[in-house]
């Protein structure tokens, strides 16, 4: 070794910190929880407060003074609109992404194995960490009336469907682009692999004996599915949804490329707080979707998600 | 749960449905960085060409925001290292409030991106602070800290003590036991975890949109090019390029720690 343990000074500084483990502690903890603790809860602890301010409608100004009329002003039907829309198609995504997760998860924690489920795996990771706008970007092509999706149908002589289907108030629009129905596929595609993952890490903790002593005691394939599989992979639905659901509630980039341009809760936070100046009022909006995932999360511990995370 | 019998049929075509819709779009984005289609996305294509990749290198905001994309998750990255590791190296002794500091450490990435981004820019509102290259790092290092923290403790719970307290007892010092058998048993899982960090910053927005000033990064310019699309052959190639960007050090990363997965 090039340096003997006593004449090294940082060596023996480390030394003296490996024996003081308390001490070795504080210093590891020191520039992570100076950074999450007071950067980070400093900053959500300051959204906080300034929910509490409001902004005085002739000057313009923001007056930091403790009231609740910001949160009043939630109340107004057009606010409680944007709630209920947002909330309605982060429950949809959520629903659909479980139906369109299961069968995949289920393959790979049940049939596939070696090569092909490490490739598998692979193909659900890498959409969860790339390229979110080059994703959203692609939807953007496939859904325009000149994109795939119009030529796919008019090959097939669907194209009335189509027609048929945009017709239809709150869900349709001039094309798919501009739908509420198109903006509800690129969630779904941007968010399913977040319900993915959870399930099938439910299903793998499944044993195999458990599914055995279930056809041997005379279930059908069907009845196991429903009676024993379904029931254990719950949780790990319910872990999904967390995230389906939170990252819905709080998206805006979305909303404001594809559909018919009525507000989501992320539009109207970014607009308050942007053009309008109306910091309180954003950050009171900003609240909403908290509160509404502190809810689901004490719902979902109820329902032991959290053993499936 | 594995099991040794075939799947049904329906289940595989079920799979593959699935498998097809998260990766048919990309397949889209390729061919369209292609098209001779200028203003709108007409499918088919209605001609190839390679036109637009040399169009999109002579141009000078591309370049700009490229620059600024790579230097803010370069040194996103370093700070998530540096705190990932930190923690994940405290998380791994006991402690009181260990739960709530993994909790913490999640948060950023489990709350919605415009939480983040407002909380971070009315704290910086209400601190006079103008926002700069360093508020949008500021950002992007605190929900990168979690990629970090989650491939090192991982490795350190397989790792063990034993091999540090053997080091110490045969008279290497401290830093000697970091530098010759700590920090080679979690290189591979700080690298992965510092390339899925980069790649988590490369493409970010949402809360990019909030703590950046005049300064815009690749995805931002892609981002009011869907709002305002003036570019659209020049984005297509620009699309392309991001996916090749973030998806390499993903691939990277995932080949890092199955390596020696399998070594085990």
């Amino acid at each position: 070794m090039a340096t003997s343990p006593h004449r090294d000074p940082l060596g023996r500084l480390a030394t003296y910190f490996y024996n003081r483990p308390r001490l070795l502690l504080l210093l590891l903890l020191l520039p992570p929880l100076a950074w999450l603790g007071v950067v980070y809860l400093g900053s959500l602890l300051a959204l906080l407060v300034q929910s509490f301010f409001y902004i005085d409608e002739f000057t313009g100004r923001v007056v930091r003074e403790f009231t609740l009329r910001t949160y009043l002003q939630l109340l107004e039907p057009a606010n409680v609109d944007i709630f209920v829309r947002t909330t309605a198609m982060a429950a949809s995504v959520t629903a659909a992404a479980a139906l369109l997760a299961f069968p995949l998860a289920y393959y790979l924690a049940r049939y596939a194995s070696g090569r092909l489920k490490a490739l598998l795996y692979l193909a659900v990771v890498l959409p969860l960490w790339s390229s979110y706008i080059v994703r959203v970007y692609a939807w953007k092509s496939i859904l325009a009336r000149e994109g795939i999706i119009s030529w796919f149908l008019a090959q097939v002589g669907l194209s009335g469907l189509l027609e048929a289907v945009l017709a239809l108030p709150g869900l349709g629009g001039s094309s798919l682009s501009t739908s509420a129905l198109g903006m509800f596929l690129v969630f779904l595609y941007i968010w399913l692999p977040y319900m993915i993952l959870p399930i099938q890490a439910a299903l793998e903790r499944v044993p195999a004996s458990l599914l055995e002593a279930s056809g041997d005691l005379g279930a059908r394939p069907a009845q196991t599915f429903w009676t024993v599989i379904l029931p254990l992979a719950f949780p790990g639905v319910v872990a999904g949804s967390i995230f389906t659901f939170s990252l819905t509630l709080g998206d805006f980039i979305i909303p404001s490329i594809i559909g018919n341009s009525s507000f989501f809760i992320g539009m109207a936070v970014l607009r308050h707080q942007g053009t309008a100046g109306n910091i309180p009022l954003a950050a009171a909006m900003t609240v909403v979707p908290m509160a509404i995932m502190g809810v689901y999360l004490l719902v979902a511990r109820r329902l032991g998600a959290f053993d499936a995370l | 749960m594995g099991s040794t019998d075939r799947a049904p049929l329906a289940l595989k075509l079920a799979a593959g449905g699935v498998l097809l819709f998260l990766h048919g779009p990309m397949a889209i984005i390729v061919l369209y960085a292609f098209t001779t289609e200028e203003a709108a996305f007409t499918f088919p294509p209605p001609g190839l060409t390679l036109q637009w990749f040399p169009a999109a290198w002579a141009r000078a905001d591309l370049w700009a925001a490229l620059w600024l994309s790579v230097q803010v998750a370069a040194v996103a990255m370093a700070l998530a290292l540096l705190l990932g590791l930190l923690t994940a190296l405290a998380v791994n002794r006991r402690f009181f409030g260990r739960e709530a500091l993994t909790f913490l450490v999640i948060l950023p990435i489990a709350l919605p991106g415009i939480v983040t981004g407002i909380a971070l820019r009315s704290a910086l509102n209400l601190m006079d602070l103008d926002f700069s290259f360093w508020t949008i790092v500021i950002g992007h290092a605190t929900f990168c800290i979690v990629t970090v923290y989650n491939n090192v403790i991982a490795r350190l719970r397989r790792t063990g003590a034993s091999q540090i307290e053997a080091s110490m007892d045969l008279g290497a010092n401290g830093l000697q036991t970091f530098r010759y058998v700590l920090l080679p048993a979690i290189a591979t899982a700080l690298l992965a975890g510092g390339m899925l960090a980069f790649a988590l910053s490369f493409d970010e927005v949402i809360v990019t949109t909030f703590t950046a000033g005049q300064q815009g990064t690749l995805p931002i310019w892609i981002l009011e090019q869907l709002s305002r699309p003036r570019d659209r052959p020049v984005t297509n190639v620009t699309a392309l390029f991001v996916i090749a960007v973030t998806t390499l050090p993903i691939l990277l990363a995932h080949r890092l720690t199955q390596a020696r997965a399998d070594d085990k």
